[in-house]
């Protein structure tokens, strides 16, 4: 059995909302899962079962209530839910890759420079970042005219394909994938497919949320129900 | 290639605290300006302070800027050698060192910053003098390419501060502010009072500037765009006290006080 990349441990979440008389939502309590080198995690369940609750609680964007997310970083384990902030964005920098939903536009950066922002955080100089960038922007054949231009003005589809060369332009050893194929067209998951699937061949890790069945059965290793660790509320 | 033949060993883990506040309070009489403020800041980090008017940041920024002395508490920095030393144990003049030298500050008013009878470019490369440049050549030089990194006319370097817009003012302050390299910097509201496209372009810029020069900065502001956009790291502040302190992403999209609930959930959606 190989090694796990990431560990979590007895984890715990539930909102409290207080400017609603402090409504308590539970989530998910006393959940396990550990995720090796190589492996595919698809996380299933209906909606509302505490799918991106989980995903954003491993990446440190919630903030659990109780248990621990472990995360081999630099070949030791470190627990993202209690780790200091500048220790969470080391490991978000180096060893943790996410691909949300939609992509956070920041004004004015053109696609190119979003795109070779991970390489030169990791210190690649910027003739191998663009390079890199530029190959990946063409394997999911962005056109070539809109590098230059901010992504704010594109389409849902051109736009989630930006976000999904951001992460992968660099080798992360663990992904969280949420939903990247959602407003893709059938030849564009294919291609979405095949970098997860060779970034698992090198040994990444990855946990992801797909409602696409073709793209879940052609990516996932196995399934892990989030609502078997649900609390009744 | 492979990926680690690229990238260049960087450990951005710290050891120490480039400036660390303990217990920080300040008080107006029997007002509060802020209370019991302690965290330490890391090299390269950049933390925002949020809250509304009135809640203490100003006064906190000022305290450990060292241009308040808080009624109680201390505020160490990692003078040069690596040692934190108490700013307000310093001398006068040490403490003014620091402040030229090793600092920058950067004014919601441009004209609180700027001196206003000398040229834009002059305004500019005064760091420079202070530090000790005498080459005119040199000064100049750097002088236009700092106007060119902020995006002003350089063809405008002879002109007073007062004939600039309010934006061009305010990128001529950040310009001061960076020139010579300061290891910390101070921004209270940097954007505040600029049109949405003015404020969008200087964004952008100190977020470029702040990442590549690895320089660790504290910005006061009240808009939580802006936060999440230059901060690493957020405390949110309530009637002078800290009420939550962490990831900024974390504290915007999971609050856990009952304040940064209501001060997230009262954010217009564009």
């Amino acid at each position: 059995m190989a090694t796990p990349l990431i560990k979590v441990d007895h984890l715990e979440k539930h909102f409290v909302l207080h400017n609603a008389e402090g409504t308590k939502i539970p989530v998910f309590a006393n959940l396990k899962l550990e995720v090796s080198a190589g492996e595919c995690v698809v996380l299933a369940g209906v909606s509302g079962s505490g799918k991106s609750t989980l995903m954003r609680s491993i990446y440190g964007n919630y903030l659990p209530t109780g248990g621990a997310v472990n995360v081999l970083h630099d070949s030791s384990f470190v627990d993202i839910t209690t780790a200091p902030p500048y220790e969470v964005l080391d490991i978000r920098r180096r060893t943790l890759g996410y691909v949300s939903q939609f992509l956070r536009v920041i004004p004015r950066i053109s696609t190119l420079d979003l795109v070779m922002q991970p390489l030169l955080d990791n210190g690649v100089d910027v003739k191998d970042a663009e390079a890199r960038a530029a190959e990946l922007l063409d394997l999911l054949e962005l056109p070539k005219a809109h590098w230059s231009l901010p992504p704010a003005t594109f389409t849902g589809g051109e736009q989630q394909r930006v976000n999904i060369a951001r992460s992968f332009v660099w080798d992360y050893p663990i992904f969280l994938l949420d939903e990247p194929t959602a407003s893709l067209d059938a030849a564009n998951r294919e291609r979405v497919v095949k970098l997860i699937n060779r970034a698992m061949d090198r040994g990444a890790a990855m946990i992801g949320i797909f409602h696409d069945e073709d793209v879940r059965n052609a990516v996932a290793t196995r399934l892990f129900e989030v609502s078997d660790y649900a609390v009744a509320a | 290639m492979s990926q680690a033949a690229l990238a260049s060993p960087l450990s951005l883990v710290p050891e120490s605290p480039i400036l660390s506040v303990a217990d920080c309070s300040k008080m107006y009489g029997p007002i509060v300006g802020c209370r019991d403020v302690s965290f330490d800041l890391y090299p390269g980090e950049v933390l925002g302070i949020v809250g509304e008017s009135g809640s203490g940041k100003s006064t906190l920024l000022n305290c450990i800027s060292g241009r308040l002395k808080p009624t109680d508490g201390t505020v160490s920095f990692a003078v040069k050698g690596g040692d934190l030393a108490d700013i307000f144990s310093l001398s006068e003049p040490e403490r003014r060192r620091l402040q030229r030298e090793e600092w920058g500050f950067v004014h919601q008013n441009p004209r609180d910053g700027l001196r206003m009878r000398v040229s834009a470019g002059a305004n500019v490369a005064e760091p420079l003098m202070n530090l000790g440049d005498r080459h005119y050549g040199t000064m100049r030089e750097k002088t236009i390419d700092w106007l060119t990194r902020v995006e002003l006319d350089i063809a405008r370097v002879d002109d007073n501060p007062k004939n600039f817009s309010g934006g061009m003012q305010q990128r001529i302050q950040i310009a001061r502010n960076l020139i010579h390299g300061p290891r910390l910097i101070f921004m209270d509201e940097p954007t505040g009072g600029l049109d949405v496209s003015v404020q969008a372009r200087l964004l952008d810029l100190l977020r470029g500037l702040v990442r590549r020069l690895g320089m660790s900065a504290i910005i006061v502001t009240h808009d939580l765009a802006v936060a999440r956009l230059l901060a690493d790291r957020l405390m949110v502040m309530r009637s002078g006290s800290v009420v939550e302190m962490g990831l900024t992403d974390q504290v915007l999209d999971d609050p856990q006080h009952p304040y940064t609930q209501l001060l997230v959930s009262a954010v217009l959606q564009i």
